[in-house]
């Protein structure tokens, strides 16, 4: 009985396993044709539009509510051992190198991930995808590259606007609100701040936009064609994007520490 | 076509938005050179680095006037220190470094003692005295021993 | 126009397609017909290169399909349209723009000239003036004329089609049909239709081939087909529930389903 369920559970890693090579082919294949013509620009443009500025509400409100939050208990926790002048570098220390990546990366899944993979699916159920490649246009280039490409440039963008966000909320509730020194929290903030901080949010949002596009367009690509498994696919696609960003997360804070 | 110019446009002002955000995080906080930044380098020889780093301040009279270079072993015995010293800042060559620590336990940082000759540094000449960190260690085993001997 | 030699196609162990050998003639309606699971849609598919088969050749105009590198196979079909059996509408744009579609992607043409085109697609079809609307607010069977509109639109040798008359209600039906058979014989071109409309198939066709379970059953002009004395054939043309394709797909026998018992059978 217990063999068999080690049976299984190696099955299943072997499975995901297998999984995780199919769709890494997947993304190489779709990255290859960014050098291969006829170029996607216009549509590439358009899935900037949808990606990027679509979730910028979202990504804004999150920013703003972070680094309010940020601001409210960390002046709580410091002032009870008289260090709230510190209060600017511990609220944008923890937005630029944690939270600003990886919460932006958790919004952006939920927004644009998801409708990612629901449209990807849809498109296969209603034979657009045939009707593409029929009237000599590669679907994978038109449809999946754009979106990948265009995951992995918005995100970045979208983490920085979190950042500055973020850091100006907590500002704003921190100096103007709690009453710590405006010149004392940016300049310790300024002081406490290095490029270093900078660099690994940017990188953690590089690789988290590249992981998000990759993994819904293939989840999308390989859904079953109906509307259930399209249904399934995008669920299933928000889940693994929402925990791979977490590990990775790990993989690349241990990298730079 | 019409629609595309709009979808583009916007499009544009978000890339920008974003760009200018990471800029100025890049800028503001991290003190990234910046462009047309202009300035100088000196050096120094310290026994003991004692925990300066590539990017500890140089303060001269309290006032930040740029940031260690660099800090690599010289002669397999001393540290060498490069530090880019901001344009207009004039040290005499008879100045000497030294290094301190912010408040009582914090971090180091390179401070400057202005000299008194007319003449100033150029670029890359280096300070005539370095003295080296005052190490607590030292100082509380120097007491111990001193103390022992009477 | 297009040839098809030992042609075999499988999904993992299933024989979809059992050593196919056909000949579609240029400027001919080449109707395929047959039950479900016959591997019609299959050889659709194959036809138009959309699925690369298990073994066998398919010549078009003389190039081998499983052979030609995508580059090439994405230039031949500038020559091709297709109708799906959804429409396959690009949801996104509208009615104009989804005709003109391959006329944007590979022409540099006038959009003066494009509207031009389109217009006359759509006149051809009946729909002139529907330019501005989405594909979500079509039905079904103006759909289906919008992308009969599109795959025209660069005036192609030869349109597949996929169930043209499938879920239409009988008057788009017809509309569709003699569409089919009007477009073929005015502008000479060649096309394939894949059905289960019998009716309709046999009213249009110039030529007729019957699947059976992946194997070409019958063939020939549809007089030949309606006198055929195959009973597979005679099953398939008067819809009869029950004869070679039997009825019941059960496996065991009822009785033991009854009793609940598999294999073995109380006599009382």
């Amino acid at each position: 009985m217990v063999i068999s369920m080690i049976g299984q559970l190696g099955r299943n890693v072997m499975h995901g396993v297998a999984k995780i090579g199919d769709a890494t082919m997947f993304g190489l294949a779709s990255l290859r044709l960014l050098f291969s013509r006829p170029w996607q620009g216009k549509h590439f443009v358009m899935q900037m539009y949808a990606i990027g500025v679509g979730s910028l509400i979202i990504i804004v409100i999150t920013g703003a509510f972070t680094g309010m939050v940020l601001a409210l208990q960390g002046y709580h926790m410091l002032v009870k051992v008289g260090t709230e002048s510190l209060l600017g570098p511990a609220v944008a220390l923890s937005i630029i190198r944690e939270l600003g990546p990886v919460l932006a990366a958790l919004m952006f899944v939920g927004r644009a991930g998801s409708s990612i993979t629901a449209e990807i699916g849809i498109m296969r159920v209603t034979e657009q995808m045939d009707a593409l490649e029929m009237m000599a246009v590669n679907p994978q280039a038109r449809v999946m590259l754009t979106r990948i490409i265009a995951c992995a440039l918005a995100l970045p963008l979208l983490v920085g606007i979190f950042d500055v966000v973020g850091l100006y909320a907590g500002y704003l509730i921190g100096v103007e609100m709690l009453g710590v020194n405006g010149g004392v929290y940016m300049g310790e903030t300024i002081d406490k701040i290095d490029m270093i901080d900078i660099e690994t949010g940017l990188t953690k949002s590089i690789y988290f936009g590249l992981l998000i596009g990759i993994i819904c367009t293939f989840m999308g690509h390989r859904a079953t064609a109906t509307t259930e498994g399209v249904a399934k696919a995008t669920t299933q696609a928000v889940m693994l994007c929402s925990v791979m960003v977490l590990i990775l997360d790990y993989i690349i804070t241990s990298f730079y520490l | 076509m019409n629609e595309y110019k709009k979808i583009e446009m916007v499009v544009g002002v978000f890339v920008l938005i974003g760009v200018m955000s990471i800029s100025w995080l890049a800028v503001e906080l991290g003190q990234v050179g910046g462009l047309g930044k202009s300035g100088y380098t000196l050096k120094a020889v310290f026994e003991d680095a004692g925990g300066v780093r590539e990017g500890s301040d140089v303060m001269l009279a309290g006032v930040g006037i740029g940031q260690v270079k660099s800090v690599i072993l010289k002669d397999n015995e001393e540290a060498e220190m490069t530090l880019r010293i901001n344009s207009g800042v004039q040290i005499a060559i008879d100045a000497t470094v030294a290094i301190r620590t912010k408040g009582l336990i914090g971090e180091k940082f390179v401070r400057v003692n202005q000299g008194s000759e007319e003449e100033y540094l150029n670029e890359g000449e280096e300070f005539e005295d370095a003295e080296s960190s005052i190490n607590i260690e030292d100082l509380i085993a120097k007491y111990i021993f001193s103390g022992d001997a009477k | 126009m297009i040839k098809i030699v030992s042609l075999n196609h499988e999904f993992g162990s299933v024989k979809a397609l059992d050593n196919i050998n056909l000949n579609i003639e240029k400027g001919k309606v080449t109707v395929i017909m047959g039950g479900s699971g016959s591997g019609k849609t299959t050889l659709l598919r194959l036809l138009a290169g959309l699925t690369p088969p298990t073994s066998g050749s398919i010549f078009f105009a003389g190039e081998d399909l499983a052979k030609v590198s995508r580059k090439r196979l994405y230039e031949l079909r500038m020559r091709v349209g297709m109708v799906f059996q959804y429409s396959a509408l690009l949801n996104s744009l509208n009615v104009y723009e989804n005709v003109a579609f391959t006329l944007h992607e590979h022409t540099d043409l006038d959009e003066s000239v494009i509207q031009t085109i389109v217009t006359m697609k759509l006149e051809q079809v009946g729909l002139r003036g529907f330019e501005d609307m989405m594909p979500s607010q079509l039905s079904g069977g103006m759909a289906k004329r919008v992308a009969f509109a599109r795959a025209l639109a660069m005036d192609p040798q030869v349109v597949f089609f996929d169930e043209p008359t499938s879920g239409l209600d009988p008057i788009s039906a017809g509309v569709v049909s003699s569409l089919i058979h009007e477009t073929t014989v005015k502008t000479r071109m060649t096309s394939v239709v894949v059905t289960h409309d019998v009716q309709a198939g046999l009213d249009i066709a110039d030529h007729v081939i019957l699947l059976w379970e992946g194997k070409v059953i019958a063939e020939g002009k549809s007089e030949s087909i309606k006198q055929s004395d195959d009973p597979r054939v005679q099953q398939f043309i008067e819809g009869r529930p029950n004869g070679p394709i039997p009825f019941s797909r059960s496996q065991t026998a009822y009785i033991d389903d009854l009793m609940h018992k598999p294999g073995c059978v109380r006599m009382s």
